[in-house]
């Protein structure tokens, strides 16, 4: 791959044809038990955390982390990314996240969880081609108030 | 926290440190389901991914700036937005702490931007992002 070219030749046509897919919404039931894990397992301070009467901001990473079978699991222990096609790269690591809240989580939350699929991105890194994904996900209550929207950036080396 | 007209650019949120151990990363990805066997099978992540430990989650870290924000607000406010980038991996072992300081004020809104950071014990930042809380009035 020649010097300081940003996109590359692993972006297959059907890879790219990924972008703008979508998830079936995922539907969950806030509990506080799940809450008071979360809470002990970050080592919150906050009572009302550690109590489960309201979720630390973050809560919501565990309560929509990508579900599946152990079987289906990768060889790395990670669950395959529904939305994307097989990537040419398999090292896979978190990138970043952007979370904008409107509301707090509590105990007995109805929520639904729609991901998209927002952008592919190759570029070069200091040790050879990376491949970035942002996917999208918009959480609301079961009666369409809005509770957060999240992009989290995946990168694959 | 001190009162929004009293908030000025680089004062200091108050730091968490961390020294997260393996039953800290097994209680983390057991409360996400996070299979990775990056963050619990030592083996693996040294030879199979050619880490020198087991990984510190990101998500992890990014959690840690959230605390900052919310034991520095307490009651008086809420966070509005939150964002992180994972720049360098942090290992097993590592005594990390996460912190960070005022950006802007904005009196008429009552929003407070903030910049945060998890630094090791090089002082370098493993996970730099920053933050938007609105101030009750």
């Amino acid at each position: 791959m020649s010097a300081g070219k940003t996109t590359g030749t692993l972006l297959t046509p059907e890879l790219l044809a990924a972008v703008g897919r979508t998830t079936e919404p995922r539907r969950e039931e806030v509990s506080r038990r799940e809450i008071r894990h979360y809470a002990a397992a970050t080592r919150q301070r906050d009572p009302r955390y550690l109590r489960g009467d309201e979720a630390p901001p973050l809560f919501y990473t565990a309560l929509f982390w990508p579900e599946a079978p152990l079987e289906e699991l990768r060889a790395d222990g990670l669950t395959r990314e529904g939305l994307l096609p097989p990537l040419p790269l398999k090292r896979v690591m978190a990138g970043g996240v952007s979370v904008n809240f409107t509301r707090a989580i509590r105990p007995g939350d109805q929520l639904v969880a729609r991901k998209a699929l927002k952008r592919i991105q190759e570029k070069q890194g200091r040790s050879g081609p990376l491949i970035f994904v942002d996917v999208e996900m918009v959480v609301e209550t079961e009666s369409g108030e809005p509770v957060l929207t999240e992009t989290t950036t995946s990168i694959a080396r | 926290m001190a009162k929004l007209e009293d908030l000025r650019p680089g004062d200091p949120l108050p730091e968490l440190v961390f020294e997260p151990n393996e039953v800290d990363l097994f209680f983390f990805n057991a409360a996400l389901w996070n299979g990775h066997r990056i963050h619990y099978d030592a083996p693996y992540a040294r030879d199979a991914e050619g880490y020198p430990a087991l990984v510190i989650d990101g998500p992890l870290q990014g959690d840690w700036l959230a605390q900052v924000v919310t034991q520095w607000i307490g009651g008086s406010g809420q966070l509005v937005s939150l964002e992180y980038r994972n720049r360098r991996a942090a290992y097993l072992g590592e005594r990390l702490r996460a912190g960070g300081q005022v950006e802007a004020v904005d009196l008429e809104s009552g929003e407070v931007r903030l910049r945060l950071a998890v630094l090791n014990e090089a002082g370098e930042a493993t996970t730099p992002g920053s933050a938007v809380v609105r101030m009750r009035p």
